[in-house]
This record gives structure tokens, C-alpha cells and sequence, in this order.
């Protein structure tokens, strides 16, 4: 048995989405730009995508969203665009991120420390969450932006955004959320929230990947990061992703037609996973069910390191995920166990399983096995439960 | 960057076949009790290494003949991932019949050797030839507690990069003799850093007591030292092999006054003058403009600005460098 739970990392393109993308590849495969009956019959189908993607997440017809190849970029936009507009080009000289954004924001952001500008990472309570209050009290006459996570890819907690965007507005502050993790999971308002930018990628919600979105409020003017011809209204150059614009778009109707199923069914499924894993001695389950994004569980098993932990499911066919030591390039504990102060022995042991509608009950049993069989084999190969008689004092 | 890297790879896809047979079923997993112990008629020796909250942890046990220090059994528990199971594993295997001496001597590399499928091809990707480090330090920790000393004794080197275990003497040395000017010179002469890249700088994956890019900067200053010294210990006077070029500025000026002194300035004073040194300037392409000033009668002299000017510059230029200019002001 094959089964999908690194959701958070990508997810399975709907078979309704491929199919609408099909015919945008072989037969209408003009540029949309060009002045031909090849370049306008693609205008349906980007029009009809435009209007799924805006009322996805409530964008009023004079915002815009500009359609870009995923979040980093849109990311990055935000970022640099900000810094020529307000910090090369205006009096500000400040950025406030949380210390646990996604790498787009934070290695965006230690660019721009380099080049001079002021950056605060703002510090998450022992849910891994960033608290609206702390936020007010690093806000200055200097600060540009601010750009907080609507929902945390590794936790799957949900971040106060209504709150935090009610602070920013008050401030006179921009405010961008990366709503990767939040799109398909909750219901994402951008005119209920209050931002200014956000950042969305069409495969975190079972579209194609390389397309992605930026949401802009109306009037907010954001220097291009792509200069070129005038594509997406000279906001975003570059010949436009047809069959990518179609398939966000169709996924993104998706994704909101099935908020209802993800909170009550994929809430089920992952709680039952989460049940189980509970009933295993010496778990911990990183933030309250209710504060979490209906698919997403962070766990930490004692005495077993995240990628023999990986190993163990792989071997069994199971996807899963760790952002800890080994199992990245960069040999780092999970960055988001060591922000909410876990124990630095829990840092090396965290593992993330993430579902998604397409995610079955009989996958879920299997994997309630599998996990249960490899943490005692894992265990048993452990040294943090190795015997030792009473006259060895242990060093581990 | 190249082609290979452009798409990363999966570290498992990097893994020997007999990696990935030890993760899944490790033959000395398990441990070792007094019981045991009384059975082989040898000493029950425990010893742990490493730490959960590092990422890596293991417990090494042996049973040593106490007359001959032949291990004559070891398992081991290991908290780490594949790498480390792997190669705790392994060095257990390598303990087994070898004298407590004899397996001090087993370095993670000997563990990594002995886990490749084909001699050429490493076992682990670079960065997990970490994990096999712990393996070697609880071998010194187990031999430290069956002797009764302490593992640093087993060290006669400072090691700086512990994955590919070069000591400090090697990487000073190897700077000091190839001029090395930069971190990735050392890791490509030594492979020193070319690993888990700990050693590098701080903030790593590990904390470590030296750096390679502290031990570049303090042995390109001691280098510059050695210079200083050497050069100022000598003389231009053709008995060595330091140039003008070389000095510093303010031992330029000293050799340029030494000259003026002996050859110049005496002519000068009997007309009735003198002159002053205001500043000495190394120009770019090479030329070393040294700036003077005429006292007394040569003050305004018709010959200050040609032949006694030309006199000046030839006198330096042949005992000193041909790349001096004198510029009156």
C-alpha cells in the first residue's frame, strides 16, 4: 500500500483540474497577448480562472491578483518589492516577520539584513503561534512591512491574521501573509483580514505545480520584480501560464467547494491518526486540535531521529515528512520544535504527517500500524531506551 | 553548482546497498549484560557518546578479556538516522576480536570504508559522514573507561574537521606552505569542511572549538608576522632575498633616509641646504612616489627641480627600486 501524507509539501493534482488544463496544452495553445483567433480562445477559460481565484479568497474586482509561477516568487516580489518602494525609495527601514516563516520569507529577509535593513523576528508562544499583542509593541515609525504566515507549514497552526491586519491597518503598515498552508484548509477572507498582499502556490491545493498568486488591495502600487512586456497588466511580465491559470483556478473552486468536507471528514481522518498516535507513551502533539488546520499533525517521538522515523514508513510505503537534522542537506533540527522552546532532546525527533481530501480511511488504519510497528522497532534500536545496570552513569 | 545539483537528490538515493541492509536489520544491535559478561569470562564496559538533543546519540557495549584486552563481544543502541545506525553498527563489527588497542585505532573512515559496496564509491553522501563520527568517539570513551584514563589521551592531535579527521598541525601547515588565502583552498587540499561543513564557521550544524575560518585569518596573520619579521631583520643591499617592494612604509622610509643620508644629504649641506621627507606613496601599477622638500639654500635652487632633483631619483632608484619617483613640493 502507497500512502500520500507529506500534503503539506505538495499534494496530488485533482483529476478535474487536469482535465480542464488538457485542451490549453495541444489545441488552444496561443499567447493570450497575441492578436489572432489562436491567442483569444484561450480568453474564456483565463477570465472564468480570474473569477474562481478572486472569489476563492473574497478579492474585490478592483484588487488584483496577478498571477505568478508560486509563493516564493510571490514571496520575494512582496519583499523586494517593498524594499524599493518604502527603504530605497522612501523613509522606512524595518520589516517584521515571525521567526517561523516559511525559508522564502526568512531567506528573503537575511538578504535584505545584509544589505542594510532592519528585520524582526518575531518570537512564537509554545503553540509555535505569534500573538497579535507582541506584535504592536515592535511596530515603529520605520517599519515598512510586516509579513506573518496565515497558517504555519510544519505546525499546522493558524495564525491570528484578523487580528494581526486589524494591528497593521491601525499602523499604517503594510501587511503581507504567505497563505500557502491556509488555502483549501480554512476559509481565507483577504477583505476580513485586512492584508495588503498575499501569497498563495496552486499545488499546495491539488492544482499544477510552477503557478502561484499574489493577491494586491486595490491601489497598492508594488515595483515589479519581473520587468518585460506588459503581461498581467505590466504588474508581473512574461507570457502567461495558460493551462496553469486554468488549473488554479478550477482548483481553487475546488478547494473552497471542499472546506466543508476537509473540516469534517479530513478533520476526522487526521484526528483518528492523531488518536492513535497519542495512545503511543512518550508522543507530543504540537498545538490544541482546534488551532490547527484540519490536516496537519507535528509530532514528537521520543528516542526516535525524524529520519529513521521516515526510513521506517518509506520502507512501508509511507510518505511523510521531517524538517529535522538528517533528513535535510542543511543537517538542521526542525527549526519550528526549537522557536516554540520544545525540549532540545525532542528538536532531532519531529514528524509531520499531513493529509488531504484524497486521503482514505484504510490508509489511515495502515498507517496507524505501520507507525505503532516501527516506533518499537526504532525504539528498541534506541539508545535513549538502552539498558545500562546502576553502576554505569549514563552521558546521554 | 553543476548539473547534478540543480535538482537535489535524494541523500537516500546516496545510500550503499550495505547501508541501507544494516539500517534495516542491524546485526549487533542489542546489549550486553554482567550476565553475559560471566558467560564469555570477560568485563562488562559501557560507554555513551553524543546526545539526543544533538541528533545523534549512541551506547557502545563491550565484554574485554581482561588479561589479553581482546573484546570478545560489542552491540550497540543508537538514537541518530540511517547513517548512524549504519555505522554504529559497523564499528561495532570492526570491536569484535580486536584488542582494546587495536580498536582505538577504528576512525569513522575505517567505518565508512567498510560499509561501500565497491571500494571507489563512498557509502554515504557527504554530508552524513557525520553521523559516522560518533561511531569512532565511543571507542575512545569505551577504551578510556576499560583503562581507567581519559579519551582525550588517545587524541596526539587536535582534530578540526571530524568527519574527515584533519588536525589543526595539518591545515596550519598546509596554508603556511601553499599560501592559501581562502576556506575552500583548505577544503580542497585537506577535504577538511567538505562534509557536514561544520567546522567552517560558527553556527553550523555543531558546535566546534576551532574553525577553519578562524584558522585561516590567525595563521594568514601569523604568515604576515613571520613576514614582518623576516623583512625587518634585513637589509637592501643585495645580501638577501627581500625587495623594496616589499617593506612596509615605515621601513621604506628608513631605507630611503639611510640613503639620503649617506649619499645625498652630505652634498647638500655643504652648499648650504637640506632637504625633508614629507610622505612616501605606493601608486597603483607599482610606483612609489616619495615626496620631499628643500631647505635652506636649495629652497628655490634653479637645480632643485632638474639635476640635483635627477641626482636624488638615480641615487635611489639604483640602491633602492627602480620604481621610485621623487616629487618636490
Amino acid at each position: 500500500m502507497r500512502v500520500y501524507l507529506d500534503n503539506n509539501a505538495t499534494t496530488v493534482v485533482d483529476p478535474h483540474v487536469f482535465s480542464e488544463m488538457v485542451p490549453y496544452f495541444c489545441q488552444m495553445y496561443g499567447n493570450p497577448n497575441s492578436l489572432h483567433q489562436f491567442g483569444s480562445e484561450s480568453h474564456p477559460a483565463l477570465r472564468k480562472a480570474m473569477d474562481q481565484l478572486y472569489t476563492g479568497i473574497n478579492a474585490n474586482d478592483e484588487d488584483d491578483i496577478v498571477v505568478t509561477s508560486c509563493a516564493t516568487e510571490s514571496i520575494n516580489w512582496v519583499i523586494k518589492g517593498v524594499y524599493f518602494d518604502k527603504i530605497v525609495n522612501g523613509d522606512k527601514n524595518h520589516i517584521i516577520v515571525s521567526e517561523v516563516e516559511h525559508p522564502a520569507v526568512i531567506s528573503a529577509c537575511k538578504f535584505l539584513e545584509d544589505l542594510g535593513v532592519h528585520i524582526t523576528y518575531l518570537p512564537v508562544n509554545s503553540d509555535g503561534v505569534v500573538e497579535a499583542r507582541t506584535l504592536r509593541d515592535f511596530i515603529t515609525d520605520k517599519t515598512a512591512l510586516v509579513s506573518i504566515m496565515w497558517a504555519n507549514n510544519e505546525t499546522g497552526m493558524i495564525f491570528p491574521i484578523e487580528e494581526i491586519g486589524a494591528i497593521c491597518k491601525e499602523k499604517g503598515v503594510l501587511f503581507h501573509t504567505d497563505g500557502v498552508q491556509a488555502i483549501g484548509k480554512i476559509p481565507v477572507d483577504v477583505q476580513k483580514a485586512n492584508v495588503d498582499f498575499m501569497s498563495f502556490s496552486a499545488h499546495k491545493f491539488h492544482g499544477p505545480k510552477g503557478v502561484g498568486g499574489l493577491y494586491i488591495r486595490a491601489g497598492q502600487a508594488l515595483s515589479p520584480l519581473f520587468h518585460g512586456g506588459e503581461h498581467m497588466g505590466g504588474r508581473r511580465s512574461g507570457t502567461l501560464n495558460v493551462p496553469g491559470i486554468v488549473g488554479m483556478g478550477k482548483a481553487m473552486e475546488l478547494a473552497v467547494d471542499n472546506l466543508d468536507f476537509e473540516k469534517n471528514n479530513v478533520q476526522r481522518l487526521r484526528n483518528k491518526l492523531e488518536d492513535a498516535i497519542e495512545q503511543i507513551p512518550e508522543t507530543l502533539i504540537i498545538g490544541t486540535k482546534e488551532q490547527r488546520v484540519p490536516n496537519t499533525i507535528l509530532v514528537s517521538v521520543k528516542g526516535i531521529e525524524g529520519e529513521a522515523m521516515l526510513w521506517d514508513l518509506n520502507k512501508n510505503g509511507i510518505a511523510a515528512s521531517t524538517g529535522s537534522a538528517c533528513a535535510s542537506e542543511a543537517l538542521e533540527s526542525n527549526p519550528v520544535m526549537e522557536a516554540i522552546g520544545a525540549e532540545a532532546d525532542l528538536a532531532h525527533t519531529a514528524l509531520r504527517l499531513s493529509l488531504s481530501r484524497f486521503t482514505t480511511e484504510d490508509e489511515i488504519d495502515y498507517t496507524i500500524e505501520v507507525l505503532k510497528n516501527a516506533v518499537t522497532r526504532l525504539r528498541s534500536i534506541s539508545s535513549t531506551y538502552a539498558y545500562a545496570p546502576e553502576w554505569h552513569v549514563s552521558k546521554l | 553548482m553543476a548539473k547534478d545539483s540543480l535538482i537535489g537528490g535524494s541523500i537516500w538515493e546516496a545510500y550503499s546497498q550495505k547501508v541501507q541492509d544494516l539500517m534495516n536489520n542491524p546485526q549487533n544491535m542489542g546489549q550486553l549484560t554482567e550476565e553475559d559478561a560471566a558467560r564469555l569470562g570477560g568485563k562488562l564496559i559501557i560507554a555513551d557518546f553524543g546526545a539526543e538533543s544533538c541528533g545523534d546519540a549512541v551506547r557502545l557495549y563491550w565484554i574485554v578479556d581482561e588479561a589479553t584486552e581482546i573484546i570478545k563481544d560489542a552491540k550497540f543502541k543508537s538514537f541518530g538516522c540511517g547513517t548512524a545506525i549504519a555505522s554504529s553498527d559497523t564499528m561495532a563489527e570492526l570491536c569484535i576480536g580486536k584488542t582494546v588497542s587495536e580498536a582505538v585505532k577504528i576512525t569513522n573512515i575505517d567505518v565508512e570504508k567498510a560499509m561501500r559496496d565497491d571500494v571507489d564509491t563512498p557509502a554515504v553522501p557527504p554530508q552524513k559522514m557525520h553521523c559516522s563520527v560518533m561511531a569512532y568517539d565511543v571507542i575512545k570513551a569505551a577504551a578510556a573507561s576499560f583503562k581507567g584514563v581519559d579519551a582525550a589521551s588517545f587524541e596526539d592531535d587536535i582534530i578540526v574537521c571530524e568527519c574527515a579527521r584533519v588536525s589543526l598541525g595539518t591545515i596550519k601547515e598546509v596554508i603556511k606552505i601553499n599560501n592559501l588565502k581562502t576556506v575552500e583552498e583548505i577544503t580542497n587540499y585537506t577535504k577538511a569542511g567538505a562534509f557536514c561543513k561544520s567546522c567552517i564557521k560558527p553556527g553550523g550544524h555543531e558546535e566546534r572549538e576551532y574553525y577553519l575560518v578562524d584558522i585561516l585569518r590567525d595563521t594568514r596573520a601569523e604568515m604576515e608576522h613571520d613576514h614582518l619579521l623576516a623583512i625587518s631583520n634585513s637589509k637592501i643591499d643585495g645580501t638577501n632575498t627581500v625587495s623594496f617592494e616589499e617593506l612596509t612604509v615605515v621601513k621604506k622610509l628608513k631605507e630611503i633616509e639611510a640613503v639620503i643620508d649617506e649619499n645625498i644629504r652630505p652634498m647638500l649641506i655643504m652648499d648650504g641646504g637640506n632637504l625633508e621627507i614629507l610622505d612616501i606613496k605606493e601608486v597603483e601599477g607599482g610606483a612609489i612616489d616619495v615626496y620631499i622638500r628643500y631647505l635652506g639654500a636649495c629652497n628655490g635652487c634653479a637645480s632643485s627641480s632638474s639635476g640635483t632633483l635627477f641626482a636624488i631619483e638615480a641615487v635611489l632608484q639604483e640602491k633602492l627600486s627602480k620604481n621610485i619617483r621623487v616629487l618636490p613640493i
